[in-house]
């Protein structure tokens, strides 16, 4: 493949095709880099450059609202990764490494709530909601509410599908001889599991992981339809400031946002480079 | 000299280890089963059943009076008009991010290894970043004291007033699903066996001629891939119209927010959604028979 | 010589495919045991079905006398080293040759004791905390042959191991394996498709095609006393011609009658004389032949120069015959379109199924 490029002489075609990249990668970084930059412009308007200052970001992380909804995104966040995880990685292997009965059902469900529109998946739940806390007060006299409890609820009914597809993927790749070979060398199934299968799939499920958790921390529209007072959550707190205007505090604020993404970023690139050295230390057991 | 016994007994066993086995799978699968079950078939069995309902003077949401009117409002000129514009953006949104998607894939599949990995790198970042604050940050340009604005105004023209219109929408919603047209394309392109292209050429091919004749079939299951990958969700777009657009340009999703919200027509609201999961439903399986009878690696 | 493996009525089947049909068999104690056949013959199913990873559908399989048709893998004392290998990369080598063991609970000390055995039986003791993933090719196979042997198995089974290595390596890798066999005296249950490994390294060899044990026996009664068509023509070069059986000692062809023995074959049934070229003799018009040689009358159409030997085709009423000669003086060179005769010890002579 590298023969294509750099042993003919650039091509008027070639320094087109070049020039166009370039020019979507601006497209794609310089509305970051605005929201960067202004972020630290000490004016009130954001449009309109003065000097440059760290006062938003001081207010940001003083504003009571802000850290609410930041402590709630982590804790909805946390919980449905964690749940969907599990269960997504039991489907991925029920799909993978057995048969049974359903099996086809099973595997069309899962790709549902992928397939299916946000808006459409908001609703369902709502109504579902609304009318599970009707039934269930009729019926034991509980009354919940909507809440973080809600939230997390959703949030798992959708992760659970994105983690199954990264560990199908990866158990996928796994050579089933390795399984066999476990199996000859007299680990029982749940040992070959345990001992083989698990650590090498680990990066997948780390992946699977690291996707809910994204996807969670990202999520506005079925978590607006199901939060309650006093549960927002970070995205959905932004959305509903952004939609009333633009502020110098929202621009810091969604730096701050930009700022994890990163390090999610970075984290899971550390993971597929140096998945040996986790995984090493885990089989020595 | 066989043993008769053992050869008799042969079926029995051997399906029992079998059905034990797939009985052991059927445990594994069943916790994610029974969650799904319990908080997506049965909210979308609700939503059915919603959408059979009345709703009442009030705004209440009546379940016994069952009747298909919401239904039938679906074919109401304004949420034809709706249908369509949503259908439109759609179509151009991929289009767009096609033609720009397109060209970048081909240039990073053509780069030596590292830097092709770098490239790579350098479309991932956004991708991964916060989808409101991608948005976000069109807000802040398009606005009428914006860079953008500030920029036009330099060059000795107009402030730009760019912001509330369905083309703020278009520049938000390309600039969201990009990423989602420039992974398929190069895995695609990637993937391809670029020996053909100079075989092509070795046979007096021009370089046009051989991207048409070679490059551009070879690359279409990505194009089909990334096309889908950007249309399905923009169909059901809702952040981006709600933070660019303006009431002048209401799309499906954000009208199904409001019959909930606003308007308070749940029936009308469940049929509308049912509706658009319908055609994305359809979108998909059209695209899993038609264009990936094999494998599913989306 | 008691025997390890005794599979009897062996069959399994895949939805309509019939992989392996009916198959008898007895492999001894200590034998260096090989399944020779084509793709698809069943050999690499019998193999699985002997280490648990498929069950027969019919038929019983007992190992060292035990009936364990349906055990599964983790349950015989029997250990596999795959054509790929499959050697857990998350593991470094010692963890990889050790698995076995810790998996039986055997008690830490005696696995590190038993490894490093291992590792020096195949020569691996530096390696011993390299990642599986580092290792060459042939350092893999053996540490793959080393994790299967460190268990003490009543039957090692080996699935084409050597297929992933270059000609010279794999040379080297038999003559290890067969000394290796030798010493630690485990039965090797051993599948391939190359007949010269067949040959070379087996006690006995079975033959397979297409889910059938066509024939076993020692490599020299394959070789040389093949009793069918398919085992004659799989194994090394040989001559096969039509004829007519005329009595218990002799059959007829176009160009004469041959002396051949054809013990319980009716006369007037049509059968295949098999003959290898090696064991054919060429002599010119001008030579005598023995009289109690078989001979037949032909034509020199080619000649192809291998070195050591000389390749000749010579067209005969029944055929084309081709005949190998010695490439050293005392031996006689032929020239293409020359008329000459073909001549043989009726010894050498097999017949099988036309």
């Amino acid at each position: 493949m590298s023969a294509v490029a750099g042993i003919r002489p650039k091509s008027p075609a070639e320094r087109l095709l070049a020039t166009n990249s370039w020019l979507v990668f601006v497209f794609f970084y310089a509305p970051i880099l605005v929201l960067v930059v202004f972020s630290f412009n000490a004016n009130d308007n954001v449009g309109i450059w003065t000097e440059p200052s760290l006062r938003w970001y001081r207010e940001v992380f003083q504003d009571q609202a802000v850290l609410n909804a930041l402590k709630n995104s982590v804790i909805v966040a946390a919980i449905s990764t964690v749940v969907s995880t599990i269960l997504g990685t039991m489907a991925a292997l029920s799909l993978e490494r057995f048969r049974f009965r359903g099996q086809k059902l099973y595997d069309g469900l899962l790709y549902l709530p992928i397939i299916i529109p946000e808006v459409t998946m908001a609703v369902m739940l709502l109504l579902f909601f609304a009318q599970g806390f009707q039934w269930l007060d009729s019926t034991v006299g509980w009354s919940p509410s909507f809440g973080l409890g809600t939230i997390s609820l959703s949030h798992i009914a959708f992760n659970i599908s994105f983690v199954t597809v990264v560990v199908r993927a990866r158990l996928g790749q796994l050579d089933p001889r390795l399984e066999e070979a476990a199996a000859d060398l007299y680990a029982s199934r749940w040992q070959a599991f345990r001992r083989v299968t698990l650590p090498l799939i680990m990066p997948g499920v780390l992946g699977g992981a690291l996707l809910a958790l994204t996807i969670s921390l990202d999520d506005v529209v079925i978590t607006n339809f199901v939060a309650g007072p006093g549960s927002t959550t970070l995205p959905v707190y932004v959305f509903g400031l952004v939609r009333r205007g633009v502020t110098p505090l929202i621009n810091a604020v969604s730096v701050v946002m930009l700022g994890a993404s990163m390090v999610l970023v970075a984290v899971s690139f550390g993971f597929q480079r140096n998945p040996r050295s986790r995984v090493q230390s885990s089989s020595r057991s | 000299m066989k043993d008769a016994s053992v050869v008799a007994a042969r079926p029995e066993l051997e399906e029992a280890a079998r059905r034990a086995d797939s009985r052991r799978g059927f445990l594994i699968a069943l916790p994610a089963w029974f969650y799904l079950t319990l908080f997506f078939v049965l909210p979308l069995g609700i939503v059915a059943v919603y959408s059979f309902a009345t709703r009442s003077s009030t705004g209440r949401t009546v379940l016994g009076d069952w009747n298909v009117d919401a239904y039938r409002r679906l074919w109401d000129s304004l949420v034809l008009q709706i249908a369509v514009r949503t259908l439109v953006l759609a179509l151009v949104t991929t289009l767009i991010c096609l033609l720009l998607a397109y060209p970048l894939a081909y240039y990073m599949a053509t780069r030596r290894p590292m830097v092709r990995n770098i490239l790579l790198i350098l479309v991932m970042i956004p991708f991964w970043s916060n989808f409101l604050v991608r948005t976000y940050a069109w807000k802040v340009l398009l606005g009428t004291d914006g860079p953008v604005s500030q920029l036009s105004q330099a060059l000795g023209g107009e402030p730009i007033r760019l912001l509330f219109t369905n083309t703020a929408v278009l520049i938000g919603l390309v600039y969201g699903f990009l990423p989602f047209m420039v992974l398929p394309l190069y895995a695609a392109l990637e993937r391809m066996d670029w020996s053909l292209v100079e075989a092509a050429r070795d046979l007096y091919a021009g370089g046009w001629t051989a991207f048409r004749k070679v490059t551009w079939p070879l690359s279409l299951p990505g194009v089909i891939a990334g096309s889908i990958l950007v249309f399905i969700p923009t169909l059901g777009a809702y952040v981006t119209p709600a933070i660019l657009g303006g009431a002048k340009t209401t799309l499906a999703g954000d009208y199904i927010v409001s019959q909930f919200l606003a308007a308070r027509n749940q029936p009308f609201g469940s049929a509308l959604s049912m509706g658009m999961m319908f055609i994305m439903l359809g979108a998909t399986i059209i695209y899993f028979r038609w264009f990936r009878p094999s494998g599913r690696d989306l | 010589m008691s025997d390890a493996v005794i599979l009897e009525g062996v069959s399994k089947v895949f939805g309509d495919v019939h992989a392996v049909r009916d198959l008898d068999l007895g492999i001894g104690d200590g034998e260096f045991f090989s399944l020779l056949g084509p793709s698809g013959c069943g050999k690499t199913t019998t193999l699985r079905m002997i280490a648990g990873f498929e069950f027969p559908t019919q038929g019983s399989l007992r190992i060292r006398g035990v009936e364990m048709a349906l055990q599964p893998p983790n349950q015989r004392p029997v250990n596999t080293v795959f054509q790929s290998y499959a050697l857990f990369p998350h593991m470094t080598v010692e963890e990889n040759v050790g698995f076995g063991l810790r998996m039986k609970k055997v008690s830490g000390s005696e696995i590190g004791e038993r490894v490093t055995k291992a590792l020096d039986m195949v020569q691996l003791t530096h390696r011993a905390t390299a990642s599986s993933k580092q290792l060459s090719g042939g350092q893999q196979q053996r540490v793959a042959l080393a994790r299967a042997l460190v268990n003490e198995p009543e039957v090692l089974l080996l699935d084409e191991p050597l297929g992933a290595l270059d000609l010279k390596l794999r040379q080297a890798m038999q003559t290890e394996l067969k000394d290796l066999q030798e010493r630690v005296g485990i039965t090797f249950i051993y599948v391939t498709h190359d007949q010269e490994e067949a040959l070379t390294m087996s006690d006995r060899i079975g033959v397979m095609n297409e889910g059938r044990l066509l024939q076993v026996g020692s490599p020299q009664q394959i070789y040389e006393q093949p009793t069918s068509r398919f085992v004659a023509g799989f194994i090394g070069e040989i001559n096969l011609l039509p004829a007519t059986v005329v009595d218990h000692e002799s059959v007829r062809l176009a160009g004469g009658r041959l002396v051949a023995a054809t013990t319980g074959t009716p006369a007037g049934q049509e059968v295949t004389v098999a003959v290898r070229p090696e064991r054919l003799s060429l002599f010119g018009l001008g030579e005598t032949v023995p009289a109690r040689l078989n001979a037949v009358r032909g034509r020199v159409v080619r000649r192809v120069y291998f070195g050591d030997v000389f390749y000749y085709d010579v067209d005969t009423p029944d055929g084309v015959l081709e005949v190998k000669e010695e490439n050293r003086p005392g031996v006689a060179l032929h020239e293409i379109g020359e008329e000459a005769v073909v001549a043989w010890d009726p010894a050498a002579t097999t017949v099988v199924e036309s």
